[in-house]
């Protein structure tokens, strides 16, 4: 595997390899020296031409856990800022020896063109485009999962999970549902008829506009960030109706199952998807969410950078 | 002894019929068997088909404004090279040709290019903002005569303007070619909206925004009685109208493009920006919906949407990419891939649909003539036994965004005649002309 682009890119026991290798490397983060020498020499940068915080942190720490050299390139004071082309970025990096590049990028598709093109040799690994998936975070997310609730088996067979919210731009929910489906899990996306793409039908998911009745069968709810350009749009009357009916709050937290838990991908709106009350409480899992993205993107270069997976009980 | 230009020996008619023609003076000079005197130059035409020369109704020279792209030289050049002895030049250049001052000097430049004619498409409205009418009289009455007027790259949107357009135009038989994209509801909008598009996370450009501003225009225009052309016409549901309009009698005409005929959009898929066109490629269905309704009549002709870019505007992500695609000189091999190859069309309705039927909706009278003593001799040479590989490298075209690049197809083109000089023969394109 040379790339990470779209969790189609990946068979189920790939995905799990890469779930086990994070797990073997989640206890060296956990052991007094937290480093490893695997990628040592070798140049990862980090390209991100869209803001993100907690993305590209976690990879650079990702990165420098396994001893890689990180450069970060952002779009904010940097020649992307001044209209440079992709191509152009692209051919510099490779100029500068760049072994992978971890992109982020406004437009979908952008790093499938990175890794297609001619411009660069080196790997390319997809922190987010444009609304098309984000890979890792769903790698992370199955993992969370995975922790908490995954019966001891190596997949998410059984589980129910319920991804709420703006369906239609989430990077994070296609590429969930592609990887949580695979792992055997039962996937039901929620959201207001609006933002649901027209062309779902075929997505290995269930669609329901009712959030109430979902949320008592199901082991996880995924909660998505609305995007604040989405009010202006017509996407739904207002933040107010929207947070009714498809927010989460204590209520409706109140009909979850016992030990069903609650995610985000974060940045998070308070009061409006997610109450502060169901953010801090003992079902929320969304600052390990954030720890376990650590290890998870450590995998992921550890398996294209190094060559394979971590053997279970190695180290 | 009459000493013919040109005789092509032993080519079929698009009827299937073998004759020799003979080309003297501009005109063809016989048809048949009976050519008894001298040729300046023989053409063996066996396995090959004669038919009129092609009429695109909707090209895009980019001259005057972005000559990076193309110029009426380099495009007549992929014209001739793809059979073609007439196009209509589309507005939106820089400036628009919303004056007769630009139709004019677009026309000239054909006129001086010589390969072919050249005849300018009016804007409909000044400066393609669909908001006042542009000098369409004083377009019409210019050297340049046009007759097609059309905002193509934007929607004639507002019904009213539309309405006012479709009744001026009678005055001298003109006609409004509608770029049918309602842009309330295509805003930002990359690719077909469906399956496709849910997966890529491709903003969608629903069928029904183009569909409805067809059913609006076919409405409009029986109310007021005049001539509407749809441009471009991509969906199942788009056919159906037209086919109910020409069912009612209403005076309406729809073109399809080639890659329309052949490509789908899970090619965007790749996002590559080749792909990437407006109006976007379809669905599987929307195809055979489009290839049946052009075989059947309810679109009446092919219109290439030749839309040359510069490199550096599609070697970039999707969602920054122009939208269009290379069409000259792959039309009629297209075609032949789509329509003949199919058994949906023979060449005598390929002769109709490339030629005849647009130079009548066009108004452009030397063209699409029969096979005929006494007619102008534009006419093209294709031999369908034989292939060709498409690389984007050797297109005539100053652009290289052809989507057919290492495409095998069928067909190759090895003579076109203007006016009774050859302006292309076997891959080489006349320096002189017509001058």
């Amino acid at each position: 595997m040379k790339h990470l682009l779209s969790i189609s890119d990946l068979s189920k026991p790939e995905a799990i390899s890469i779930l086990d290798t994070a797990t073997e490397l989640a206890r060296v983060s956990d052991g007094a020296v937290k480093k490893l020498p695997t990628l040592r020499g070798r140049t990862i940068v980090n390209l991100f031409a869209e803001d993100s915080t907690r993305t590209r942190i976690s990879f650079e720490a990702a990165a420098k856990r396994l001893s890689a050299d990180v450069i970060n390139f952002s779009a904010k004071g940097s020649s992307l800022s001044k209209g440079e082309s992709l191509k152009d970025t692209a051919m510099t990096l490779q100029a500068m020896g760049a072994d992978a590049v971890v992109i982020r990028h406004p437009a979908s598709g952008a790093a499938q063109r990175l890794a297609d093109s001619e411009w660069m040799s080196g790997s390319v690994v997809n922190a987010g485009d444009g609304t098309h998936e984000h890979p890792s975070q769903a790698l992370l997310d199955a993992f969370t999962i995975r922790k908490h609730l995954g019966m001891g088996g190596s997949d998410l067979s059984g589980l129910n999970v319920a991804i709420v919210g703006d369906i239609l731009h989430s990077r994070v929910a296609r590429s969930n549902v592609l990887l949580l489906s695979m792992l055997g899990a039962k996937v039901t996306l929620v959201a207001p008829p609006t933002l649901l793409p027209v062309g779902i039908q075929n997505w290995p998911a269930t669609v329901s506009y009712d959030f109430d009745a979902v949320i008592p069968h199901v082991d996880v709810v995924m909660m998505l960030r609305v995007q604040q350009e989405r009010m202006s749009d017509l996407f739904f009357p207002n933040a107010r109706e929207y947070s009714r009916y498809f927010g989460l709050n204590g209520e409706r937290m109140a009909s979850m199952k016992s030990g069903a838990i609650v995610m985000h991908p974060g940045p998070m709106n308070r009061g409006l998807e997610i109450s502060a009350e169901v953010a801090d409480s003992a079902r929320s899992v969304i600052t390990e969410q954030v720890t376990n993205g650590v290890s998870v993107r450590m995998a992921i270069l550890y398996v294209l950078l190094a060559g394979g997976a971590l053997e279970v009980g190695s180290n | 002894m009459t000493t013919a230009d040109f005789l092509i020996k032993g080519a079929s008619l698009p009827d299937g019929k073998k004759a020799d023609i003979s080309i003297s003076n501009g005109v063809i000079a016989s048809v048949g068997s009976g050519f008894k005197g001298e040729a300046h130059t023989v053409i063996d035409g066996r396995d090959c088909v004669v038919l009129p020369g092609l009429v695109d109704l909707h090209t895009h020279l980019r001259e005057p404004g972005r000559e990076d792209a193309e110029t009426v030289l380099s495009g007549s050049s992929a014209g001739v090279k793809g059979g073609f002895t007439a196009v209509s030049a589309m507005a939106n250049t820089s400036p628009v040709a919303d004056t007769a001052g630009v139709v004019e000097q677009v026309y000239r430049l054909g006129q001086e290019a010589g390969l072919l004619d050249v005849f300018p498409i009016g804007a409909v409205t000044q400066g393609l903002k669909g908001e006042s009418l542009s000098e369409i009289g004083a377009m019409a009455d210019s050297v340049a005569r046009v007759r097609v007027f059309s905002d193509d790259g934007n929607c004639v949107s507002d019904p009213l303007v539309m309405r006012r357009a479709l009744e001026y135009i009678k005055k001298f038989g003109g006609v409004i070619a509608q770029h049918a994209q309602d842009p309330r509801m295509t805003i930002g909008s990359q690719m077909n909206e469906g399956e496709i598009s849910a997966r890529l996370g491709l903003k969608g450009w629903p069928a029904v925004a183009e569909e409805a501003i067809i059913a609006r225009d076919v409405l409009l225009a029986d109310h007021v009685k005049s001539r509407l052309h749809i441009c471009h016409l991509t969906t199942a549901g788009g056919v159906e109208i037209i086919r109910w309009a020409k069912a009612r009698g209403i005076d309406v005409t729809a073109e399809v493009t080639p890659h329309h005929l052949l490509l789908t959009d899970d090619l965007a898929s790749s996002y590559d920006p080749v792909y990437k066109v407006n109006p976007p490629l379809r669905t599987e269905s929307d195809v055979h919906a489009l290839r049946e309704a052009l075989a059947d009549g309810t679109i009446d002709i092919v219109a290439t949407d030749h839309a040359p870019h510069p490199t550096e505007s599609k070697e970039c992500e999707w969602q920054e990419a122009a939208f269009g695609m290379l069409g000259l000189e792959t039309a009629l091999s297209i075609v032949q891939k789509t329509m003949i190859e199919t058994g949906l069309m023979n060449w005598v309705q390929v002769a109709d649909r490339m030629s005849i039927a647009p130079a009548r909706i066009g108004g452009y009278e030397n063209h699409g003539q029969p096979l005929v003593v006494g007619s102008v001799a534009n006419l093209v040479v294709i031999n369908p036994t034989k292939k060709w590989t498409v690389d984007r490298d050797l297109v005539l075209s100053k652009s290289s965004n052809t989507p057919y690049h290492d495409h095998k197809l069928p067909g190759v083109i090895t003579h076109t005649f203007f006016k009774g000089k050859a302006t292309y023969s076997n891959g080489i394109v006349s320096s002189t002309g017509d001058k």
